[in-house]
């Protein structure tokens, strides 16, 4: 339960971070480490090389405006759920974000950092492809922005080159006449989901005119299903029965030592009910 | 083969250690190993249990999920850095041994730096905030229903005491 050894740098400007990756192919950035630390201790990673951020400038900012929700690779999960402006901005952010780990770790642990790590039993990158966010990098070449939908591309795997870091992630705003809600189902508060479930939906009076739910722990990426056509305007229980089915259609629940496929596949249909009606509620009340 | 090590400054409870450490040398084992504060106990060591926790500049952190390295520049506060200036018992440990607060004794670290945070925050938890605040340490003996007394407890005793409590926090 150590970590394998590793060479260790803490540069003080996002040029030195970005020079000391470049010559190594093996090295991992270190923000707050929440995920990455578990990883090296039980020696399912071994980089050769920890470039440790926390020394970097002006990237702990949390910014929300008309647009949406603007995070630095250095603002904790605990800042960010504290944040009233978040909240108001884009209500999801922090309703998924009450479901990350513990109170302790979130005062450690980064959001950007989590949505990097790509884990498909996380809240946040669901979250993000859900909301259709982007990630913004800084590499060798410059500057760049990865879309959500771009981002995940298999287990703890993102689009990242290994010579660039992640500097900022953008939440889009929630838009009027629009609702959100999250749910997950864990053996215990703050431990891993076996199934989480985050929807968007859009109504004009009580008709649903878009909606859409995010899956977490049921794929082995985070996916996205448009519920819009199963539902077909309405959130009765015929209308939710046909979007769960819509939605199971799109997921490939998998049993593990926490639950099996089956029992993945019934949260995710409950859930699916669930979410679709409190963010259709949330979407009403928002309206008025 | 000797590993590279890095020359660090840790300030523990007030007092500044310096240390030479591999950059892997978790800030748990840098405490109890390089320093011989002990207080700081291992559990599980990758972030489930609670029990090593500490304070990094008045946050609750896991220390086994930090490296050393990382820590240095920052104030750490170890279970011995909280009691009493006289060396009396801080108002987390009196509440505890008042309320029979703990068993074996291996999780309580993690529990008083954690509800030391917990009650600078909110002065007044109410029995779910109580429960709430420890939800990421673990407890194999006391069924936590005296746990939950103690955070109740240490937050009464703390409040009148609000000086004396701040120097306690640092």
């Amino acid at each position: 339960m150590k970590p394998a050894p590793f060479d260790y740098v803490r540069p003080g400007s996002l040029e030195e971070a970005l020079q000391a990756l470049a010559g190594h192919p093996e090295a991992k950035v270190l923000a707050g480490g929440q995920s990455l630390v578990p990883l090296l201790s039980m020696r399912l990673a071994a980089p050769a090389l920890l470039v440790d951020i926390n020394d970097l400038p002006g990237l702990d900012h949390v910014r929300a405006d008309a647009d949406g929700v603007r995070i630095g690779a250095l603002a904790r999960h605990a800042a960010v759920l504290a944040d009233p402006d978040v909240a108001r901005v884009q209500p999801l952010v922090p309703l998924a974000l009450a479901d990350v780990a513990h109170a302790t770790i979130r005062n450690r642990g980064t959001t950007v950092g989590s949505l990097v790590h790509a884990d498909a039993a996380a809240e946040m990158p669901m979250v993000l492809r859900l909301l259709e966010g982007s990630i913004d990098v800084a590499g060798p070449g410059g500057r760049r922005t990865i879309p959500a939908a771009e981002l995940y591309v298999g287990p703890l795997e993102s689009s990242l080159h290994h010579d660039e870091i992640a500097v900022e992630a953008f939440f889009p705003a929630l838009p009027a006449g629009s609702g959100v809600a999250f749910e997950e189902i864990a053996r215990r508060h703050g431990d891993y989901a076996m199934c989480g479930v985050a929807a968007v939906v859009a109504v004009e009076g009580d008709r649903v005119v878009s909606a859409r739910a995010g899956y977490l722990s049921v794929s082995d990426i985070p996916v996205v299903v448009d519920l819009t056509e199963a539902l077909d305007g309405s959130v009765q229980p015929a209308a939710l029965a046909a979007a769960a089915d819509a939605a199971l259609a799109q997921l490939d629940p998998e049993t593990d030592i926490h639950a099996t496929a089956d029992y993945r596949a019934h949260l995710a249909r409950v859930l699916t009910a669930r979410v679709v009606t409190a963010a259709h509620d949330h979407a009403r009340e928002e309206q008025r | 083969m000797s590993e590279t090590t890095h020359d660090i400054r840790l300030k523990v409870n007030g007092t500044d250690h310096d240390v030479a450490v591999p950059a892997r040398r978790l800030l748990s084992d840098a405490l109890r190993h390089d320093l011989g504060l002990t207080g700081t106990h291992v559990g599980c060591e990758h972030g489930v249990c609670g029990a090593c926790t500490v304070l990094v500049d008045g946050q609750p952190m896991r220390s086994c999920l930090m490296f050393a390295v990382s820590a240095a520049g920052h104030d750490i506060t170890t279970v011995e850095g909280l009691a009493r200036p006289d060396g009396e018992l801080g108002p987390v440990q009196q509440a505890f041994r008042e309320c029979h607060g703990l068993q074996c004794g291996f999780c309580t670290p993690g529990f008083l730096t954690t509800i030391t945070a917990g009650i600078a925050e909110n002065p007044d938890p109410t029995e779910d905030e109580a429960r709430d605040m420890i939800a990421g340490n673990l407890c194999r003996c006391t069924g936590y229903q005296n746990i939950v007394k103690a955070v109740c407890r240490a937050a009464e005793l703390a409040r009148p005491a609000q000086d004396s409590r701040s120097e306690v926090v640092q």
